[in-house]
């Protein structure tokens, strides 16, 4: 740690993995619940159970953004943040509203939620992932304003380099974008389409730059690769990311009322979607096998390395399996979607952070690695979630198929239920898979426990 | 990466693609928009359409089902279920829940008003009138 205001990112890390603890948990919920249908109904209704799951998620990975952000620009600014104590302040009022809204979704019916929040005002509510109460949404922007404001006022007074600026220009088009949450029109497929402008322009859009961004860093500090060759790379591989990406909104577009041509714009743009994916993978391996030092943190260069891979297979594989519109035509809205969706933002924005945390947690800590037992430990949970991952996607990505074949091909098509019921199998072997994961997350938090013999950061 | 393939023009072209597929994307979003209206057949969003998605989004539907394939996937497909079901049935089967049977999927009670299960079934029927370009590929949805 070369600046004392980086330590505010630690808060932010130990959140973000506080808050992933839950997101695991309530998604054993429902992976049960697919299975045994009445199990915590009606105390958790499997809508309940899959909004806190999901809404857990994003913002976990957006704690875990801010606090990459606060550890990475200071360094890359070689300066002191700009205000530490605006960093802490908005962290607990993030950490209070999320909790808040997690109570709120857990103990009252979510129509008495809305009733109570001022959805009557705004009607916001009740849209995938964007479940939030009004208070809660306003509490995003205000808290991301604030923390822009932060990192932005840093970098102004320091050292502006491409991989701050880029950071910068993610964290921006992430609260931008965000606003399009409060726009819902009554017109179902205007809803739709400007839905998808925060989900999709985030996962497929600007999160890519701050995904982009934070590797870069962790692989310029644990190879010491020259940084113009870095930032070179990183360049491309977001221009590819926007260059496709952006059209490729189109994906979306296919089946929800907007006009047919729809599916040659996004067909052909997200076919392309994988490219950048696959530079990252190969950008990785190249900066790792060119490095030029050897840095004591292991797992953080195997937190990097898989995120190239797992961002690829998922987002960029899986994605693409299922992209072009007469396949789509098939599999929207199966479980293909969710078997893409799991491992999509496990290899890109779960393991990214994981990477960042890998490297920034033990300087924030005093020292240059963990002992080699914790890391061996951290090793393997990377193995054990991640491998426990691509069998949840292969497992629903049969599902998925077998769903499709029987409901929605032949001469005669079984009815949602029936389909369900032939594909339990699969939901079963999903379920174990996830209590494999749990398990590498415990070994995970354990990894941060065990002591052993360190390197005291220089 | 080449030593004649700067930084500088990595850079560039970042900016210039941005920029450009972000306008070409505002064009086709700006005549997306304009065409919608013979596909959305928006004269028929009534008053009781309105208070109908209004009641979709505050009782999280799209929480277990999906709407033009868009949502969870534990339960099914609504934006064709006015066609598969017909508004009788989407009534009664809203009122009978939970089902309670053993082990199966259970969808909440909602205590609906007469007026509440009449406007739900006019979004769902007029959600089932938009150009989908022909999607579901069945009345299974």
């Amino acid at each position: 740690m070369q600046f004392k205001s980086q330590a505010v990112a630690k808060p932010y890390f130990i959140a973000a993995i506080a808050l992933f603890v839950g997101q695991i948990l309530f998604g054993l919920i429902m992976g049960f619940q697919y299975v045994v249908g009445d199990f915590l109904f009606p105390e958790i209704p499997f809508n309940v159970a899959r909004m806190v799951h999901t809404n857990l998620l994003i913002v976990w990975l957006l704690f875990g953004f801010m606090g990459a952000a606060y550890y990475l620009i200071p360094e890359e600014a070689e300066t002191e943040l700009f205000s530490p104590r605006l960093a802490l302040i908005t962290f607990w009022v993030f950490l209070a509203a999320g909790a808040l809204t997690v109570v709120g979704y857990l103990a009252v019916p979510y129509a008495t939620l809305a009733e109570a929040t001022g959805n009557n005002m705004l009607a916001t509510m009740g849209r995938e992932f964007l479940e939030q109460p009004l208070p809660t949404k306003i509490g995003i922007v205000v808290v991301a304003l604030v923390f822009l404001f932060n990192i932005s006022m840093t970098v102004l007074k320091g050292r502006k380099t491409s991989i701050s600026l880029v950071l910068l220009l993610g964290l921006w088009g992430l609260a931008v974008f965000f606003l399009f949450s409060f726009y819902n029109p009554s017109n179902l497929v205007l809803d739709k389409y400007f839905w998808w402008w925060t989900v999709h322009l985030w996962v497929e859009g600007v999160w890519e730059l701050i995904l982009g961004a934070m590797l870069a860093f962790v692989l310029i500090k644990i190879t010491g690769v020259d940084r113009e060759v870095i930032e070179k790379w990183l360049y491309v591989i977001i221009a590819m990311t926007l260059i496709t990406g952006i059209i490729g909104t189109g994906h979306h577009y296919f089946w929800i009322g907007t006009p047919e041509y729809w599916q040659w714009f996004g067909s052909v743009f997200s076919a392309l979607e994988p490219i950048p994916f696959f530079m990252m993978t190969v950008f990785a391996f190249n900066m790792v096998n060119r490095r030029r030092r050897e840095h004591p943190n292991k797992a953080a260069t195997l937190w990097a390395l898989g995120t190239g891979v797992m961002a690829f297979l998922g987002a960029g594989v899986w994605g693409f399996l299922h992209t072009l519109a007469p396949v789509n035509f098939y599999t929207h809205g199966s479980q293909i979607t969710a078997a893409h969706g799991h491992m999509a933002f496990y290899g890109a924005y779960v393991m990214v952070n994981l990477t960042m945390i890998s490297y920034a947690m033990p300087m924030l800590r005093g020292r240059s690695a963990n002992s080699p037992s914790a890391q061996v430990l951290e090793m393997w949970s990377f193995w054990l979630m991640t491998v426990s991952i691509v069998f949840i996607t292969l497992f629903l990505t049969a599902a998925g198929i077998l769903q499709i074949w029987l409901q929605r091909m032949g001469e005669t098509p079984m009815s949602f239920m029936a389909a369900q019921d032939q594909i339990m199998l699969f939901y079963w072997l999903r379920e174990a898979a996830g209590f494999v994961f749990l398990l590498g997350l415990v070994l995970y938090i354990w990894s941060f426990f065990k002591k052993g013999e360190v390197q005291t950061a220089a | 990466m080449s030593e004649t393939f700067t930084k500088a023009m990595a850079r560039n072209i970042f900016y210039g693609g941005a920029v450009f597929f972000f306008l070409l994307f505002l064009a086709l979003t700006f005549d997306t928009v304009r065409g919608l209206p013979k596909r959305d057949h928006r004269e028929n969003i009534t008053d009781s359409v309105v208070r109908g998605k209004h009641i979709w989004e505050t009782r999280n539907c799209i929480g277990c089902h999906t709407i033009l394939g868009e949502g969870a996937y534990f339960a099914p497909e609504l934006g064709n279920v006015y066609k598969r079901r017909g508004g009788e049935f989407i009534k009664a089967w809203i009122k009978s829940q939970p089902t309670g049977a053993p082990g199966r999927r259970q969808m909440p009670q909602f205590n609906l008003t007469d007026q509440e299960l009449d406007d739900i079934v006019e979004f769902l029927k007029w959600t089932s009138e938009i150009d989908t370009n022909k999607w579901p590929p069945n009345i299974e949805g």
